[in-house]
């Protein structure tokens, strides 16, 4: 190359150049890709155009604005079957996030209890949490999810035994507390109901919890910058009780428990806890809760033995090591997998199919779907509905994960 | 390591690849595909006892079945050369429409939108049916129109859901609906008595009471809250083929209304008698075969598979099965049911 | 000093007293019951609370099982042999275990084929999992299988297996030919070769579909636990190389491509499996060719493959981006290109890394196989829900039925992730 005196070769653009040239090789297979995705996708397109039934139905979202005609019994914000296609939707979607977040608390706590337990020196626990691990993390969620409908509509009392009797006498099973009823139609259990001024109540209550926050890094700050030890859980009880009480009787007790009573069929009033959601949120809790005790287990794993030790050296009692020493460190390992185990609940509980209750599958991707006959709109705003659940939990999680993450500097 | 996974995938790959292009393409009328192929692909549902189920042996049985059995015996002179789709509320109708099969005889109810919206056609009706209520005889229920407050499980996928709310709307009661996607699940709930009332067809009704433990333990109300016409339904757009599923359920109800049964159906071909509507049902005078592009005996060939109407609906849903529908409604016209066909001239 | 001292003595001691024993408390059992079960009232307490929870356990179980029966053929007889004494009324399992097995539309008379089919797996699978174990020319029973399998299951003529693998193979040598005068040529040489010999011996096929023959089963027949193995292992296999190259795809620095990869496996990892099982459904018959027997379980095999493939593709990603960076500067350095690369270097050691959580994903995979039973497909779950509790022998039978699912699922799962954690133990590489 040095002796040859060639000049740069400018114009000398040859084809070959379009595979050997690394310049240019890269403009050529990204050709190629672009040019089979076009293909593939107008092949796709084009079979759809040979459909005489797609073509006459057209692709449209306007059923999504006539009339649903079904009922839905779970029902976060007012629904009659006279609303439209697109409210059922709404709420189908609503009472997705209702499970999706109740089976994630849940699972959470179930998976960080198994996950400490099965560490745990006594061996008939660390055991049986073993056990309780294979058995759930081996078996398809599905079948979980129907075993716990089917033992929830066979094992719980049925409600025929709290009915009133016609002759008059006691009926054979009653109310617990007065309160509380678990029968084989679901958990009645009673409903606060805000009067007029409920709602200062409520604020006062809220405006408490902010206190009690406020209260506990006020003792932090006294405990780390004087050294004092400030108590913490009777001011805090005050703090959380006593306005919102004081308010409550001022105010002339404008919020009242609503509880459950027999009517001819079921109880009426109070608030109902569907077989469909006790199986779907239990479900999914349990079967999650088997893998989140993995990943805690494997975090905890993670920390050194040194740090417990050492924490143990300075005299902390076993319990304190986990939750002021392991925990905090373990959770930067836990928190990555935990995101994911909070997508897959958000995403299982399109399972929700299988025992009837109306989620975004049951209502827009089932009985929508079903009476409409609109399979390609519906699929199409079912995924996206989930894509965008799926990339809201992501994106909140990993703010959170940046926040405890290990900042290396 | 590397290289064996490659290998092995692309083995694999080229199985699933194989599998496709040796399934040729063809295209043309419904009919064509079907005698082509060589069996009728028939969509039913995933069991209803009496209506479509299979059987220990995996044989499916039924009087939906009987009617596909009927259809492959006039196009393809063989009953058994069906495949038995199973199908649910949400994928009957695309499946359908998107052809994977040629006919749908799974409880579909006749509506407006679907004949017209969803572009599909209903050849007839072989069921009158309509939706009813069941409880729990103990419950001491004996109108629908006590039923407000109650739990209802409904099977979801038809137009059950529907009309369960308009009843109760129009008769300004609530209730708490509890959709369950299978027949057989519905029917568990109910029994354990997570629900009151079980709503659906009658005829699926009295169908799952007869497998009840103690089927006096639960009875049917008396209102019908919605006309269920039942029938198959083909395609939109090929009529032809729409004529042929059309006139063999009308060759069956015929040759009950006229004696044919499965039992002389043979012996009234073999030796042609002076009744012309008989003879040219059979093939034995005319050339109404041929006018539908099938064999002259084509009605003679569904007959000797499944027997006539009223044969099919006495093995399998009458009342001397386990299911014991009366006719009623589905009688012939002739002792005040509603089942007509229309002449064969 | 000693000496003077032994001898100012009258006694020493010349051997050392015998320990005397622990006292019974710190002692064998005892000791370990009291160190792991009661070291404090805390763990007290846990232990009772253990101890209450199996004996509840054990209680509802054992009796259920032992008093359980196997006899009779429906459950007005189960009944009537068990007498109310709380037993299972296993007969159901007797009854229609061919059904949960092979589902009820697989000829009765043909079972032994997939049966034949499972056994195989078991010569077919250890030259893969046990590869650094097993010699290397073993691992052609493994690149046979799939091919063996098919004929079996579905049957047909042994032509078009046996024609389908020598065209593949053909494609394979040709690449290896032709590789030296560059990757990309000798892959598209490879590819177009198969793609000849293939429909080549799609027409042979078709003209000599009588040659040793076996009887032909549809794919709607598959069903019970054998779709579910069916569609395991396949869309596993099928996902595996569709991962590596979303990985890759996803590694690259061509923006098209890298495009493409992120979007689609962001797309399906966002989306619940049970939704693309309703695209293979309901919608994806409309964007296949019509009239093209592309029937339920091919749409379904599509959808699941594309599924576990994003899943794949992230866990290969992470092995690969676990790998040092001075590896990667290393080929470069070689001055091999990217195939050379890929192949020789990077490849072997990320899929090394990557082979535990690929299992994972295999075994979570497999579990969700039971969603086909939501579209109308017949698996083990479809089997149950579907045909036997809606038939009128056995309607009311549902705790045995679904153990019999639970003890099946249990087993293949368990067995695949005690073999993963054995392999993790064994590709740990830092001797901790």
């Amino acid at each position: 190359m040095t002796t040859m005196t060639d000049p740069p070769q400018v114009e000398g653009f040859r084809i070959g150049q379009l595979i050997n040239d690394t310049r240019y090789r890269s403009y050529t297979f990204q050709f190629i890709a672009l040019v089979c995705l076009i293909l593939g996708f107008s092949w796709l397109a084009y079979n759809a155009s040979q459909n005489d039934q797609l073509q006459s139905n057209g692709f449209s979202y306007e059923f999504l604005y006539n009339p649903a005609g079904y009922d839905i019994n779970q029902q976060p914000i007012p629904y009659t079957s006279q609303d439209t296609h697109l409210r059922a939707t709404i709420i189908g979607a609503i009472n997705t996030i209702i499970v999706a977040f109740l089976a994630c608390v849940t699972a959470t706590i179930f998976g960080v209890i198994a996950g400490v337990l099965r560490l745990s020196n006594n061996w008939i626990i660390s055991k049986l949490m073993s056990v309780y691990v294979e058995m759930f993390r081996n078996i398809p969620v599905l079948i979980w999810i129907i075993i716990i409908f089917t033992v929830a509509a066979n094992t719980f009392p049925p409600i025929s035994e709290f009915r009133l009797p016609r002759d008059g006498s006691d009926p054979e099973r009653g109310l617990l507390f007065g309160m509380f009823a678990a029968t084989n139609q679901g958990v009645f259990v009673p409903r606060l109901v805000f009067a007029d001024l409920g709602w200062i109540v409520a604020a006062t209550f809220l405006a408490s919890i902010a206190g009690v926050f406020g209260w506990k890094a006020h003792a932090k700050r006294k405990l780390y910058g004087e050294g004092k030890e400030v108590p913490v859980l009777g001011p805090s009880l005050a703090i959380l009780l006593v306005p919102t009480i004081v308010v409550y009787f001022i105010l002339g007790m404008p919020v009242s428990l609503e509880n459950p009573e027999m009517g001819r069929f079921r109880f009426e009033g109070g608030f109902l806890l569907r077989p469909s959601l006790i199986a779907l949120w239990f479900a999914l809790s349990i079967y999650t809760g088997a893998f989140i005790a993995e990943n805690v287990r494997a975090g905890i794993l993670a920390i050194s033995k040194g740090q417990s030790e050492a924490a143990a050296a300075l005299g902390l009692r076993p319990g304190r090591i986990m939750s002021l020493v392991v925990l905090p460190q373990a959770l930067r390992v836990i928190i990555p997998p935990l995101i994911s185990q909070y997508l897959n609940i958000t995403k299982n509980t399109s399972l929700a199919i299988a025992v009837g209750y109306m989620d975004l599958t049951g209502t827009l991707g089932g009985i929508t779907l079903n009476q409409t006959g609109r399979a390609l709109e519906c699929i199409l705003l079912l995924m996206l509905f989930y894509l965008t659940f799926s990339l809201a939990i992501s994106a909140i999680m990993n703010v959170y994960n940046n926040s405890v993450k290990l900042k290396e500097r | 390591m590397n290289k064996s996974v490659f290998l092995g995938a692309v083995a694999a790959a080229s199985v699933g690849a194989t599998g496709i292009a040796f399934a040729d393409g063809h295209s043309g009328s419904t009919l064509a595909t079907v005698q082509e192929r060589g069996s009728l692909n028939c969509g039913v549902t995933t069991g209803v006892p009496g209506f479509a189920e299979p059987d220990s042996d995996g044989v499916w049985q039924g009087f939906d079945v009987a009617v596909c059995r009927a259809v492959a015996a006039g196009v393809l002179g063989d009953p058994t050369a069906v495949t038995f789709v199973p199908t649910t509320g949400k994928t009957r109708f695309t499946a359908l429409a998107s052809g994977e099969i040629d006919m749908l005889a799974r409880n579909t109810t006749w509506t407006f939108s679907r004949d017209t919206d969803l572009k599909f056609d209903f050849v007839g009706v072989n069921y009158y049916d309509g939706q009813g209520f069941m409880v729990p005889a103990d419950l001491g229920v004996s109108s629908a129109t006590e039923l407000d407050g109650a739990t209802v499980c409904i099977q979801t996928g038809t137009t059950t859901e529907l009309n369960l709310a308009d009843f109760f709307r129009v008769n300004g009661m609530s209730y708490e609906p509890v959709p369950i996607e299978t027949g057989a699940e519905a029917v568990q709930q109910y029994l354990a008595g997570a629900c009151d009332v079980y709503t659906t067809d009658r005829s699926a009704l009295a169908a799952q009471r007869a497998g009840f433990e103690d089927p006096d333990g639960s009875v049917i109300l008396p209102e019908v809250v919605s006309k269920e016409p039942l029938g198959p339904l083909v395609r939109h757009g090929d009529s032809e083929w729409g004529d042929i599923v059309r006139w063999t359920l009308n060759a069956l109800i015929t040759a009950e209304e006229l004696g044919v049964t499965k039992g002389n159906v043979e012996e009234m071909a073999a030796a042609p008698g002076d009744n012309p509507e008989i003879n040219r049902l059979l093939g034995t005078e005319g050339e109404l075969g041929a006018m539908i592009g099938l064999e002259a005996d084509w009605a003679k060939n569904a007959i000797a598979a499944v027997g006539n109407y009223g044969e099919v609906f006495d093995t399998n849903i009458g009342e001397s099965t386990a299911i014991g529908l009366a006719r009623g409604l589905n009688a012939q016209y002739t002792d005040g049911g509603l089942i007509y066909s229309p002449p064969f001239r | 000093m000693s000496d003077t001292h032994a001898q100012s003595v009258a006694f020493v001691r010349k051997t050392e007293i015998p320990a005397s024993p622990p006292p019974m408390a710190e002692t064998g059992a005892l000791k370990w019951v009291r160190e792991n079960l009661f070291s404090g009232p805390f763990n007290t307490i846990m232990t009772l609370l253990g101890l209450l929870v199996i004996f509840y356990l054990l209680s509802g179980l054992i009796p259920w099982i032992v008093n359980g029966t196997w006899e009779g053929s429906n459950i007005q007889e189960c009944r009537a042999i068990l007498q109310g004494n709380g037993g299972g009324c296993f007969a159901v399992i007797a009854d229609r275990w061919p059904q949960l097995l092979f589902g009820f539309q697989y000829p009765d008379y043909l079972r032994w084929r997939p049966t034949l089919a499972f056994l195989l797996l078991f010569a077919a699978v250890p030259p893969a999992l046990f590869v650094m174990y097993l010699p290397r020319w073993t691992l052609i029973a493994t690149a046979v299988y799939p091919f063996v399998a098919y004929w079996l299951i579905w049957g047909g003529t042994v032509l078009s297996p046996v024609l389908t693998a020598a065209s593949l193979l053909a494609g394979y040598l040709v690449f290896q030919k032709v590789e030296r005068r560059g990757f990309v040529l000798g892959l598209a040489a490879g590819i177009a070769t198969a793609f000849v010999a293939l429909t080549i011996s799609g027409f042979i096929t078709s003209a000599a579909s009588g040659v040793l023959a076996l009887e032909l089963v549809e794919s709607r027949a598959m069903g019970g636990f054998m779709l579910n193995m069916i569609l395991g292992t396949v869309c596993v296999s099928l996902s595996i190389p569709l991962g590596i190259l979303l990985a890759l795809g996803r590694q690259s620095k061509l923006p098209i491509v890298k495009g493409f990869c992120v979007v689609f496996i962001e797309f399906v990892r966002g989306v619940p499996l049970i939704t693309l099982l309703f695209v293979a459904n309901v919608v994806l018959a409309y964007f296949l060719p019509p009239n093209a027997n592309f029937d339920l379980i091919i749409r379904v095999i599509i959808m699941i493959t594309m599924f576990s493939a994003a899943y794949i593709a992230e866990v290969i990603r992470g092995g690969l981006a676990a790998l040092p960076k001075g590896q990667y500067e290393a080929a470069d350095s070689l001055g091999l290109d990217y195939p050379q690369a890929m192949r020789l270097i990077i490849l072997p050691q990320a899929l090394k890394i990557s082979i535990p959580g690929i299992v994972n994903v295999a075994v979570g995979l497999f579990k969700d196989t039971t969603l086909v039973s939501i579209i109308s497909m017949f698996d083990l779950v479809g089997m149950i829900r579907g045909p036997i509790l809606s038939s009128t022998q056995w309607v009311g039978v549902y705790w045995e039925l679904w153990a019999a699912a639970c003890v099946l699922f249990f087993i293949v799962c368990y067995g695949i992730s005690q073999y993963s954690q054995w392999l993790e133990r064994q590709l740990r590489t830092d001797h901790r």
